[in-house]
């Protein structure tokens, strides 16, 4: 696979705008684990918060059949994405985060808990992929 | 409703970003993750670019005195360092790495209809829902 590091400095740019954004217009963190698992209480579910997580999904639709076909190559079995999202699921509730609300937007504020958060996803990230090579 | 609309562009280009990256692909993001295999050090950039704009934009917007279409800055305001934060964060890792999938990219991923993704999401919403109804019985 070809890596080209314009494409990734320029996507990472712009989800950083993203988070800027966000944070000038309505004063809130871009965190997707934490807006999403409040879209699923539709009780208390805030106008913003379903439409950020909107945006999110029109990027996706528009993106892949308007624009050009976008590229997602699923390697791993129907058993292994359910525990994967099983896990990332209930993970990033119980740890307040995952890779853009501790990632990118709790590291650029340099808070610790989110420095070591994702110190320990990725951590454990790596040792999976490792481990996963044995099987 | 400036807000909600503002958020929504929001999201849209945070979905657009991830796309351009690649990190949408899983391949990808496992590809970073396997430091023993072929190393793709795409993610690395992606988390630069994303880290240089967002500290820089943060610097600068955290220094109004309030966001525009709200009223006040909501930031995390929980500081402690505690097992439930490291035990969540390394069962994020496993998930992540066992299928190169974040809640970003997956939803984003959603676009494509593609089953495997549908299959993704619903776990992780699903895994949402078991740790609030565990929250709340322990909480009960």
């Amino acid at each position: 696979m070809t890596f080209s590091i314009y494409s990734a400095l320029a996507g990472g740019a712009l989800i950083g705008l993203a988070a800027v954004a966000m944070m000038a217009t309505i004063g809130r963190i871009a965190g997707v684990s934490g807006i999403l698992a409040n879209v699923l209480k539709p009780a208390s579910a805030l106008h913003w918060q379903w439409a950020f997580v909107g945006g999110l999904l029109a990027s996706g639709l528009f993106i892949h059949w308007l624009v050009q076909p976008v590229v997602i190559q699923v390697q791993s079995s129907s058993v292994m994405l359910v525990v994967a999202g099983l896990l990332v699921g209930f993970g990033t509730r119980l740890g307040s985060g995952c890779t853009s609300g501790h990632g990118v937007c709790g590291i650029s504020r340099l808070s610790p808990r989110s420095l070591l958060a994702t110190g320990v996803f990725i951590s454990f990230g790596v040792l999976t992929v490792f481990v996963l090579r044995f099987f | 409703m400036k807000g909600t609309l503002s958020a929504f562009i929001a999201g849209a280009i945070f979905g657009i970003g991830l796309i351009v990256s690649e990190m949408v692909n899983p391949v990808r993001v496992i590809g970073f993750l396997d430091l023993a295999g072929n190393w793709d050090p795409t993610l690395a950039f992606v988390m630069g670019g994303a880290l240089l704009v967002t500290a820089i934009g943060y610097k600068i917007v955290l220094g109004q005195p309030g966001p525009v279409f709200s009223a006040e800055f909501e930031l995390p305001k929980n500081k402690i360092i505690d097992r439930k934060l490291i035990i969540g964060a390394a069962m994020f890792g496993i998930g992540w790495g066992l299928s190169g999938f974040c809640p970003g990219p997956a939803l984003v991923g959603l676009g494509t209809l593609k089953p495997d993704i549908l299959l993704f999401v619903i776990s992780m919403i699903a895994g949402i829902k078991l740790f609030e109804w565990f929250g709340e019985r322990r909480a009960g």
